[in-house]
């Protein structure tokens, strides 16, 4: 990947290319005042987005938290969690990167439709989501039967399965982003690279992952931050059980049933790993590229 | 054409104003006889009921009785599990009846005062044991089920079923370890359905409910772990007359009728 950098067309050198942005661009506009027509609904969104944050915050248990979080079960479901949405991630990473590259640089008959079928579990209620995994995975599934009839293995109310589950709706917002970011990345880099004797998959390799890292770093953010609060698909697959399936999510859902106090705490902590993480994440990649 | 269709408006007239006449004297009828204070006038409008998820099958049934017999109201559901439910209606959401799956979950409405009386048992429920069609595990009690290598899921505590099945297993002094916690009964029961898992704890109007997806299995431990379902009217009530007509309605012989073919027990 570093090695890439420095023999590919240079697409992130300093030199104009198609992706270098304009230097700065925030310094020059900040002394010009925004139209008034898009400030205030501007305003109104971020408000919108933000107060129930800020809710939490006003009505959490602030003096019994220390005793709710220092709680095994709380740091068992987030190490879970942390784990399983990272797994997902990466084997997001692994079919989801392809898939992009498939639909964005190939031409195939009923392309339009596969890329409407792989966008589904976006618009999928996640607990149909779970169920139709259930139907596809489970132990009596059309696929699990034989899973488990020659391999011994079963997929449901196990971490696999929080980790298939969390992949299955958060994959297409990987695939969404790294398309995007295919159509966007200019072809040519690869012909060229092709015409000097490069294979496609070198040109894939060498020549377009480099180019859209930042779009793939985009996208894998996406995905691993809506793995990690990824509910209905995970309880209907995974079920529940601590330790091994309950997620931080199902920790909080469960936890509001008797106890919306410690479900408020809960979430605190997830947001503000969650926020930690991506933060992070923004520093060392978004900015690099 | 106008001239023809005159006479015929007269006459819709007339009969409408019959209609009206023998309406006013049905209702005035009804009134004196009932004589309730609360719901003096008929019922109308929409009414939105938050149930237990077991009484799903029943409710839905006696709702639609409900508008039968009281042309112009509408009855809504909201199933689901009794403290979801309970926490919706304790911050505000607009329920104007409550049932609920356990004593304890009413507790938390009415500790809020956020019912408009006293809540009343309705029906009673006991545990079963769902396994496959055919009992291929040959489960006959609860102890059966902590046999290794069988899939069983539970409720999750937090549940009443799951609380009701916590109790059972203390009374046979049996510790059992489930592949999973579910949210509320509907979905133990779906993963027997689905075959993921061999046996769940659920409620026997749950086993009846599902037909032959699922065979029952009593034992003797429910006995101990009998859950009462408590029905109340809500002080927030957008629709306080239809409320109690439907309270009437669950508690009369016909409701009693509805409810314990669903599998539930007398109060």
């Amino acid at each position: 990947m570093t090695g890439a950098r420095a023999q590919g067309p240079a697409p992130a050198g300093p030199g104009p290319g198609p992706h270098a942005p304009p230097r700065r661009p925030a310094r020059r506009t900040a002394g010009r005042r925004a139209p008034l027509p898009l400030l205030i609904p501007a305003a109104a969104g971020l408000a919108f987005l933000l107060l129930p944050l800020l809710a939490l915050l006003v009505r959490a248990p602030w003096r019994s938290l220390p005793e709710q979080l220092t709680s095994a079960e709380v740091w068992q479901a987030l190490r879970l969690s942390l784990v399983c949405a990272t797994a997902a991630t990466v084997l997001s990473l692994l079919i989801g990167v392809p898939l992009a590259w498939l639909l964005a640089r190939t031409d195939f008959p009923g392309r339009g439709l596969v890329r409407a079928l792989v966008t589904l579990p976006l618009v999928l209620p996640p607990v149909v989501g779970g169920v139709a995994l259930l139907l596809a995975f489970g132990r009596n599934g059309v696929v699990g039967q034989w899973l488990d009839a020659w391999f011994g293995i079963t997929l449901p109310f196990t971490t696999t399965g929080v980790v298939l589950a969390e992949t299955f709706v958060a994959m297409p917002f990987l695939v969404i982003s790294v398309e995007g970011t295919l159509r966007a990345a200019d072809p040519r880099y690869e012909e060229a690279a092709m015409t000097l004797g490069a294979s496609r998959f070198t040109a894939f390799r060498r020549v377009t992952l480099p180019l859209i890292a930042p779009g793939v770093a985009a996208g894998s953010v996406l995905a691993w931050a809506r793995a990690l609060g990824e509910f209905g698909a995970t309880i209907t697959f995974a079920g529940n059980f601590p330790g091994r399936t309950q997620t931080m999510p199902l920790a909080v859902y469960l936890a509001l049933q008797n106890d919306p106090a410690a479900a408020v705490a809960l979430s605190l902590v997830l947001l503000a790993v969650s926020i930690a993480v991506l933060a992070g994440l923004r520093d060392r990649w978004m900015t690099a590229s | 054409m106008t001239t023809r269709s005159a006479p015929r408006t007269r006459r819709t007239l007339r009969t409408a104003g019959a209609g009206v006449a023998a309406l006013l004297a049905l209702s005035g009828c009804s009134s004196a006889g009932s004589g309730d204070a609360g719901s003096s006038s008929e019922p109308s409008g929409t009414l939105t009921v938050f149930a237990a998820a077991s009484l799903q099958e029943s409710f839905t049934k006696l709702g639609k009785t409900f508008e039968k017999q009281h042309p112009g109201t509408e009855v809504t559901f909201n199933f689901g599990g009794s403290d979801t439910l309970a926490a919706s209606i304790t911050s505000g959401a607009p329920a104007d009846v409550f049932a609920a799956a356990s004593t304890r979950t009413m507790r938390t409405v009415t500790d809020r005062d956020a019912t408009a009386g006293p809540p009343r048992t309705f029906v009673r429920n006991r545990l079963e044991i769902a396994t496959l069609p055919g009992n291929p595990d040959r489960i006959d009690s609860l102890e059966d089920l902590t046999r290794p290598g069988l899939k069983v899921v539970l409720c999750d505590r937090t549940v009443p079923c799951g609380a009701a099945a916590q109790s059972a297993l203390r009374t046979g002094g049996l510790r059992l370890t489930p592949v999973s916690y579910e949210e509320d009964v509907k979905s133990a029961l779906t993963k027997v359905v689905l075959k993921e898992a061999d046996a769940a704890v659920v409620y026997r109007t749950d086993v009846r409910a599902a037909g032959d997806k699922v065979e029952g299995v009593e034992f003797p431990e429910a006995v101990e772990a009998v859950n009462d379902y408590p029905i109340a009217l809500l002080r927030d009530a957008p629709n306080p007359g239809a409320a109690g007509a439907f309270i009437d309605l669950v508690k009369s012989a016909e409701g009693r009728k509805v409810l314990t073919a669903a599998g539930f027990l007398a109060p």
